[in-house]
Order: C-alpha cells, then sequence, then structure tokens
C-alpha cells in the first residue's frame, strides 16, 4: 500500500479497489511504527484522519471526488489548522491551538484530502537542517545520522520514507527544494504568489512560498492544483489563471532549451553532486533537449542580500509574539517590557532570536540604507540576471544543494557554514521565481537533486520537464532501506 | 563588523529580547560573523540601481469598504494567555 503515489491511490480509491479508510489507516500504522526513528511529525491526527477518510469514502461513493478525496497527507507546522495544535516548531507555540485554517489547509479540505498529521520543521522555518525545531531534529530515512535539510525536514523525510504519500512544505530560501534533494524526493517551490499565504505563519512575507513535496512530479501537479489560485486574504496573491497542471505532464521536450549557470557549477560544488547533475542533463539532450551555458553574475551576493532581506522582514514579522495575544507567556512579568522580554527571550530559540537581532540591527537608524536599501538594491540586480538568461533559454538546470546530507550537529557550530547550505536555492527566492527538485542520483547512499528553474509562472512547464525525466529515469522510485 | 557586547544588549532591546549575560559573547561572535558575510555586498556598485522591496512591483490592491470580517472575539481570545472580557490582562503600566 505505501508504495503507491498520490495519482495510484486516487485510482485505486476510485475503482474501489480499497477504500480512504483502509489507505489512511494503512499510512496512521506505518507513522506509529516508524516515525520514532525520524521524529518527521510534531502531531498526528490519528482520529479526525479516520473521521475525514470515511466522509471520503462517502463522497467517493456519491461519484463526487476529486483527485484527492480519500487521500492522506501531511501539512508542515507552520500552516494553522483549526483546532489541531500548530507549533511552527516553536516553544512559542507549543500551546497554540489554531482559531482559523489556513487557506492552504481550506483548500485541501474541500478538495476532500485526508490530513494524518502536522510536520517537522526548523524554528519558524529558520534553518537548512530541521535541527532547530523546539521538537527535537528530524533524521534523514536514507542514513538516520544525517540532517533531512530544512526547514520542510519533517514534511520531506516523511514522504522519503513512505509514511505519507505527500505532504505541503513552504520555500523562503529553498526549504522546500533543499530538504527535497537531501531526502530524494520531489519539490516544488511556486512562483512567489501562486499559492496564498493567508495562515501561513509569516517569516519573510517577500519570499515565503508554499508548495507540494511529493515522490513524483505527476503528484506535484495534483498538490499544487488543489493549492494554487488567487487568494484576496493575500494582499500579495497573484490574480493569474491556475492551468491544469496534469495536462500537459507528457508535453514533448525536443527542441527545450536549458541553460545551465556556470556560477552554480563552481569552487565549492561536490564532485559527485557535478557529475549527478550533468548525467541529469544528458537525459535530456537525448530527449532532444539543446543545453547552452548561461551566467549568473551575481549569484555570489544572492546570499549576502537574503540575510538582510529575510531577517529584517523576520523581525518585523515576529514582533507580533508578545506573551500577550496567543503563544507563549513567561512566568511572573515584573511590568510590561519584562514580559515582552522574557516572553520573547525563553519563547524563541537561538536561531530564531540571533535572525531577529540581525533584522533589527540592519531596520535600526543608521544602519537601514547601508544593509535594508543596499540588499533591495541587490536583489533587483540578481532579479534582472534571470530575466537575461530566460531571454535566450526556457529553463535553467543546476544542482539544489552543493553536497549530499550532511550530518546531524555538523553545521551547528556556526551559522554561516549553515546559511551556504542555501547557496544553489536561494537567488530564486529573491527573484520570486518557481524551482522544483528532483531526484537524479546518489552519492554515499544519499540522495541527490536536480534543479529546475522556470520563468514566473511556468510551473506546468517545470513539471512536464521533469515529469519528462521521470518518465525515462527510476531515482524517484528508490526507497530508503528499513522504510 | 565586529559587535561589542554593549552592542548586542542594545541590539537585544531594540527586539525585545531578554538574552542573558553569559549568552552575549556567544550572540555578538555569530551577529558579527553574519554580518561580515552580509558585508560582502558592498563589493558591487548600486549607485545607480533602484531597491526592489518585492518580486512583482504591483501596487497594493484595494478593495471595497465593506464589513468582511465577523467578530470572533470569543474564538480568538481562547488561545489567550490572561484575559478579562473584552479585554488582554498585562502587568500594570499606570501607576
Amino acid at each position: 500500500m505505501h508504495n503507491k503515489t498520490i495519482a495510484r491511490i486516487s485510482a485505486g480509491l476510485a475503482s474501489k479497489e480499497f477504500s480512504s479508510e483502509e489507505v489512511t489507516r494503512a499510512y496512521l500504522d506505518r507513522i506509529r511504527q516508524l516515525d520514532s526513528k525520524l521524529n518527521s511529525f510534531i502531531t498526528v491526527t490519528e482520529d479526525s484522519a479516520i473521521e475525514s477518510a470515511r466522509v471520503a469514502d462517502a463522497r467517493i461513493a456519491s461519484g463526487n471526488a476529486g483527485p484527492m478525496t480519500g487521500v492522506p497527507m501531511a501539512h508542515k507546522d507552520i500552516f494553522c489548522t483549526q483546532g489541531v495544535r500548530t507549533s511552527c516548531g516553536s516553544k512559542m507555540l507549543d500551546n497554540f491551538i489554531s482559531p482559523y485554517d489556513a487557506t492552504v489547509v481550506t483548500k485541501f479540505k474541500e478538495s476532500g484530502a485526508v490530513m494524518l498529521g502536522k510536520t517537522n520543521m526548523d524554528e519558524f522555518a529558520m534553518g537548512s537542517s530541521s535541527e532547530t525545531s523546539f521538537y527535537g531534529p528530524v533524521k534523514n530515512p536514507w542514513a538516520l545520522d544525517a540532517v533531512p535539510g530544512g526547514s520542510s525536514g519533517g514534511s520531506a523525510a516523511a514522504v522519503a520514507a513512505r509514511i505519507t504519500p505527500a505532504a505541503t512544505g513552504t520555500d523562503t530560501g529553498g526549504s522546500i527544494r533543499q530538504p527535497a534533494s537531501l531526502c530524494g524526493i520531489t519539490g516544488l517551490k511556486p512562483t512567489y504568489g501562486r499559492v496564498s499565504r493567508y495562515g501561513m505563519i509569516a517569516f519573510a512575507s517577500s519570499l515565503d512560498q508554499a508548495g507540494p513535496m511529493t515522490r513524483t512530479a505527476e503528484d506535484a501537479a495534483i498538490l499544487l492544483g488543489v493549492m494554487a489560485g488567487f487568494d484576496e486574504r493575500d494582499s500579495t496573491s497573484a490574480d493569474a489563471e491556475v492551468p491544469d497542471y496534469s495536462a500537459s505532464l507528457n508535453d514533448d521536450v525536443s527542441g527545450l532549451r536549458i541553460g545551465l549557470p556556470k556560477e552554480y557549477f563552481a569552487e565549492g560544488l561536490d564532485a559527485a553532486v557535478a557529475d549527478t547533475i550533468h548525467a541529469a542533463i544528458k537525459e535530456y539532450e537525448k530527449m532532444g533537449a539543446t543545453v547552452t551555458e548561461v551566467s549568473l553574475p551575481n549569484s555570489h551576493l544572492a546570499v549576502p542580500a537574503y540575510y538582510v532581506v529575510a531577517p529584517a522582514e523576520c523581525s518585523s514579522n515576529l514582533s507580533r509574539f508578545d506573551g500577550v495575544r496567543f503563544g507563549y507567556r513567561a512566568e511572573d512579568p515584573q511590568d510590561l517590557e519584562d514580559l515582552y522580554k522574557r516572553s520573547r527571550g525563553e519563547g524563541f530559540g537561538p536561531e530564531v532570536q540571533r535572525r531577529i537581532m540581525i533584522g533589527t540591527y540592519a531596520l535600526s537608524a543608521g544602519y537601514y540604507d547601508a544593509y535594508y536599501i543596499k540588499a533591495q538594491k541587490v536583489r533587483r540586480l540578481i532579479s534582472d540576471d534571470f530575466r537575461k538568461v530566460f531571454e535566450d533559454v526556457d529553463l535553467i538546470m543546476a544542482p539544489v544543494s552543493p553536497t549530499v546530507a550532511f550530518n546531524i550537529g555538523e553545521r551547528t557550530d556556526d551559522p554561516v557554514t549553515m546559511y551556504l547550505s542555501d547557496i544553489d536555492t536561494i537567488a530564486v527566492n529573491l527573484a520570486g521565481l518557481p524551482g522544483i527538485s528532483i531526484p537524479a542520483g546518489f552519492a554515499e547512499g544519499r540522495p541527490i537533486g536536480l534543479q529546475i528553474i522556470g520563468n514566473y509562472f511556468a510551473e506546468a512547464r517545470i513539471l512536464n520537464v521533469a515529469h519528462k525525466y521521470q518518465q525515462a529515469t527510476d531515482w524517484h522510485e528508490r526507497s530508503p532501506d528499513g522504510f | 563588523m565586529a559587535l561589542a557586547r554593549e552592542d548586542v544588549e542594545k541590539i537585544a532591546h531594540l527586539a525585545r529580547l531578554a538574552v542573558s549575560d553569559e549568552d552575549i559573547p556567544a550572540y555578538a561572535r555569530d551577529l558579527s560573523s553574519i554580518l561580515d558575510l552580509v558585508e560582502q555586498m558592498n563589493a558591487v556598485d548600486t549607485d545607480t540601481v533602484e531597491p526592489q522591496a518585492h518580486p512583482f512591483e504591483l501596487p497594493q490592491r484595494l478593495r471595497e469598504d465593506n464589513v468582511t470580517e465577523t467578530d470572533q472575539r470569543e474564538l480568538f481570545q481562547s488561545v489567550a494567555p490572561s484575559v478579562d472580557g473584552c479585554h488582554y490582562l498585562v502587568p500594570k503600566v499606570i501607576e
């Protein structure tokens, strides 16, 4: 049961081969048996999952089912879920039972999908290894001493271990693509604004974007079709039509123009990762694609600019956590300032506090122009680099991560070393472009992802090109031993 | 940019974060190394570049001035640490 894709589960439900309750129970059993090895879930919603599965079975019987009706899935614990704890991986929200649903959650509920639970993550999505969670680190199912990547590491590990067929994630600087790469699954970060941010706990609002984490591009197309669309509750939601992402999956890729940005293949890229990416690109050449080298000359400025923009926005967004209206409150506050300071000092972990302080500093009087305005100018240079390249090529291909999954604890001593884990993903967020990671090989038994970056709203083309690769290769079908 | 103890104390105060004395040296070291990373931006001349705040530079969307939200005070206050009627309770601020 657990080796089925969403497309296959959906077909089996439609043909009455099995019921949603049976599939749901099978996955709940796997979570119960296996998640103690991974720590990929923060909350498992067993009772409500069975209840939703029964409702879905009735809907299927009445002939009113969509592709997600009765299909189990999980949500990253950054999405507000009414009546269910929404912790964002933080002590600050350990006691927070959301009074409302995120738009993404509402859309999946309406589709009839069954929520199995909420997945573990770096605290407030700030991290590249899922080690900063209040609930402890997530393990990579391919190597239990390795990180799954982050911040959507719980979602990635759970999908890779087949304890959920799919999960949602969010990507502010690589938090869908990098864990997808490190766990050997498919993870799509859509165009900024494509999926509503309403009810998705804010980290950096000009960068945050939700997307699907699945085993195949075909499944990602199904999930994106549910998630995407205009939402008046998100002030930067894109008012653009949602195409049928599944309809174009098999389109021909001959004549596709692929650009390889030379900066992404420079020093620092692990040789085994480079070989894997080049081998994947050869597959596309066999299918009739043409490959040219391109340049994104300001790539080296992406991480520095990001670590102004993202912390600045985070320091502003996280000012809402004040111990007054929701979340953690310190004991016996002496006065209002003490209440604020100790609630925040005790409720946030060290990485979150570092980023709040960097952002506060960058936005403070006398430093605003030198840091924040400068970073916004660099952001434009980075966006313009992509704009120019997309005049000549259809898609960009690159590594997702310069290395395979690193070991737990290996990069926690120095924040800058950890930040550089996202060197190949961050520019895409600054520009607001869509990108996917798909499994393309292994080194030392640890997965390697291929990144495919498209122009604005080119998700259908990205999914099509990813699907064609998955038709020609079987990397996405590999599963880790013991799961 | 190397931050001193006093810089970290000032930033922590602005951010309303209680940082313990023994944690300040580590924060000073980490924040300084993050700022060193960030300052690599200065290698490029951006004098003639317009700042970009957002991927799509569209004007903020406006809507009709109609009531679209219902009163859910009790629901929203149900997750607050301390309330009294329609008030959120905090330590006394006016003597």
